[in-house]
């Protein structure tokens, strides 16, 4: 059982125009088993959330904490984070020219575990996970991300969360630029891994398709970095029907 | 037709160079080529060949003055049928395969105060590589090196440079008819050294040549590289690896002339680059010539840059005279290992010092396969290895300090 807490988050980015504050006190507890929505319009500061509780330098934390059962987050490197169970499936991952699938996936494992996966166990666990979101074998081969179509690139994304198995998963914008077809292999990936590890996950999308797909148990609304609203399942559905309209007027 | 392209990555924006790209030459073929010393201007770095290099470290090995120094020269012991010999500075004028290109070279071979040859005897078959090392012990040093491969001979040959020097030379290697020949160059000079060289080499009817470059050392490096295929049916591979840190110049400038059919060339070097100051140059120019129909030729050069500040030059040039081939082309590209890659692979719980490593190796690794001496294979792996330690203690100190 793991907590991920993110108790009044405040961020900042360096900009041209000088420095900028894109959350503005950001209140959010995630436990294994659970799924919550982070829903709003574009410029909200969804990404900006996911990047900064994964550690990326561009963000500067000024106020505020992050706790991954009861650890503090916000002291840790990024890979340390990683290894602490934290994992953001990226909105546009990176090319890494030079490092095949396979050997990027055995790295991450190893590093992760602190000793080299058993081999049998994991040529298997790859093909299986592999095959089940109808990845071709030849993948294993190709360089991390190159060349790769927007939804192969997701799905390599939820490979990795399912053969890494973290506690707490952050989805940034998984679903976008998907068609229906890999949506759905996408959304099963994570349903599966939910299923078997008990992961938390934090699903940030702009739309609200994928939640056919996967189930939140709890809905909140981004708007201007903080949480402006939030509700079970039918919070969706509202917003499917009325869009943020409501929201972007009183902000 | 001419058909010229230039990739650059320039990582440090604020880095301007404001270089017009000189108008090529008429044909490369068109380049002089002398033992006269005089028969090359002083280098100013506007020339086409010595627009990259790093002419300034590179003034004391283009002086028409002798050197004073010399190598030590470590050889083992030969096989049967492979002599290592002396050889006046006249005579080895008259049995190199071409006279110099450039006035480093001639100045190389006009005061190299004689030339060593390693001879191959026709038809011997060498299994082992034969390791030579060359070492400096901060001399200033002229060389002139030949190497024949007699008709169907088969050997592998290794020289490696250490140490400190400042040091210039010509290397002719002549391949007999049905000769098979690795060459193997190694460049792991002390980090204050100065190396020019020229290898000129002449392939005979169905020879092979297999030649490698590695440089990893020195402080300014510039090796060029000119195969001239003389006889139908022979084939070269030329493959170079490179790791330039800060502070280092290497250029490697390559020239295939395709003057006769059917003969097959393959180029491929590739080049990593970290720390501000690193600075490498890719030169690769393919002349296939009316005559040589059946020509199949390919090159490439990829380079990978790991920080800020670097810098890759990489030109690649064929020529084509005749449309009677069987294919030619070539690829350049310079790739960046930057923040967001690293911040990819951190976020998956892999270390900064052991991504860099991952890249380094993935990028190398299919390429040491290549060079088909395992001796030299496996240690060369380890060199790398090495020179990621520095580099990875080097930028995290940049990144920390």
């Amino acid at each position: 059982m793991s907590t991920l807490e993110i108790k009044n988050l405040h961020v900042s980015v360096d900009t041209p125009e000088g420095t900028k504050e894109i959350l503005k006190g950001v209140d959010l507890t995630i436990k294994s088993g659970e799924t919550h929505a982070i829903m709003g319009p574009n410029g909200s500061g969804k990404s900006t959330l996911a990047y900064s509780v994964a550690g990326h330098p561009k963000y500067q934390i000024t106020e505020g904490e992050v706790l991954l059962d009861g650890e503090d987050v916000l002291d840790m490197s990024v890979d340390e984070r990683a290894k602490a169970g934290l994992f953001l499936a990226m909105q546009y991952p990176v090319e890494v020219p030079g490092v095949s699938v396979s050997n990027f996936l055995r790295t991450a494992k190893t590093a992760l575990d602190g000793e080299a996966p058993k081999l049998r166990h994991w040529v298997k666990d790859m093909k299986a996970s592999m095959e089940q979101l109808r990845m071709d074998p030849a993948f294993a081969e190709r360089n991390v991300n190159e060349g790769f179509s927007g939804g192969e690139k997701k799905r390599h994304e939820i490979l990795q969360m399912e053969l890494l198995q973290p506690k707490i998963a952050i989805l940034d914008e998984t679903d976008s630029g998907l068609d229906v077809d890999a949506l759905r292999i996408v959304s099963e990936g994570v349903n599966r891994v939910k299923e078997t590890t008990g992961l938390g996950v934090m699903m940030i999308t702009h739309y609200t398709r994928i939640l056919r797909y996967i189930k939140p148990d709890f809905v909140h609304v981004f708007v201007d970095g903080r949480i402006a609203e939030e509700g079970g399942p039918e919070l969706a559905e509202q917003l499917e029907a009325e869009g943020y309209d409501r929201f972007l007027a009183s902000a | 037709m001419t058909v010229t392209d230039h990739t650059r990555a320039t990582s440090d924006a604020a880095h301007s160079h404001g270089l017009a790209a000189p108008t090529p030459d008429a044909s490369r073929a068109d380049r002089p080529t002398s033992f006269d010393v005089d028969a090359f201007a002083m280098p100013t770095g506007r020339e086409e060949d010595w627009r990259f290099s790093a002419v300034r470290d590179l003034a004391p090995v283009l002086a028409d003055v002798e050197a004073g120094g010399t190598l030590d020269w470590s050889v083992p012991d030969l096989p049967e049928g492979v002599t290592l010999t002396d050889l006046d500075v006249a005579s080895a004028r008259e049995r190199s395969v071409r006279a110099p290109g450039d006035r480093a070279s001639a100045v190389a071979a006009a005061h190299s105060g004689g030339a060593k040859v390693l001879a191959i005897a026709p038809g011997t078959i060498v299994d082992e590589p034969i390791t030579i090392t060359v070492t400096g012990n901060g001399a200033d040093a002229r060389g002139h090196l030949l190497v024949e491969a007699g008709t169907n001979s088969e050997a592998a040959v290794v020289i490696e440079r250490k140490g400190s020097a400042t040091y210039s030379e010509f290397v002719s290697v002549d391949l007999g008819a049905n000769a098979g020949l690795k060459l193997v160059l190694l460049q792991m000079w002390d980090a204050d050294a100065v190396h020019a060289g020229e290898v000129v080499a002449r392939l005979g009817r169905d020879s092979r040549l297999r030649g490698s470059v590695v440089t990893l050392g020195g402080k300014v490096v510039r090796l060029n590289t000119s195969v001239a295929f003389a006889g139908e049916g022979a084939r070269v591979d030329l493959f170079g690896l490179y790791f330039a840190d800060a502070g280092q110049h290497q250029e490697h400038q390559l020239f295939v002339d395709h003057a006769v059919p059917r003969c097959t060339s393959r180029v491929t070097y590739k080049g990593a680059l970290a720390g501000a100051t690193a600075r490498t140059v890719w030169i690769g120019d393919v002349l296939i010539r009316k005559e040589a129909e059946g020509t199949d030729t390919y090159e490439l050069n990829r380079n990978l840059v790991l920080s800020d500040g670097a810098r890759a030059d990489s030109v690649p040039n064929l020529e084509i005279e005749t449309g009677e081939i069987e294919g030619a082309g070539h690829a350049s590209a310079t790739g960046r290992f930057d923040d967001e890659q690293m911040f990819y692979l951190r976020s998956r719980g892999i270390s900064e010092d052991l991504a860099r490593k991952l890249v380094v190796r993935g990028f190398f690794a299919d390429l040491v396969q290549e060079i088909g001496v395992p001796e030299v294979e496996q240690g060369l792996m380890d060199a790398i290895e090495l020179e990621l330690e520095h580099v990875n203690e080097e930028l995290s100190e940049d990144a920390h300090g």
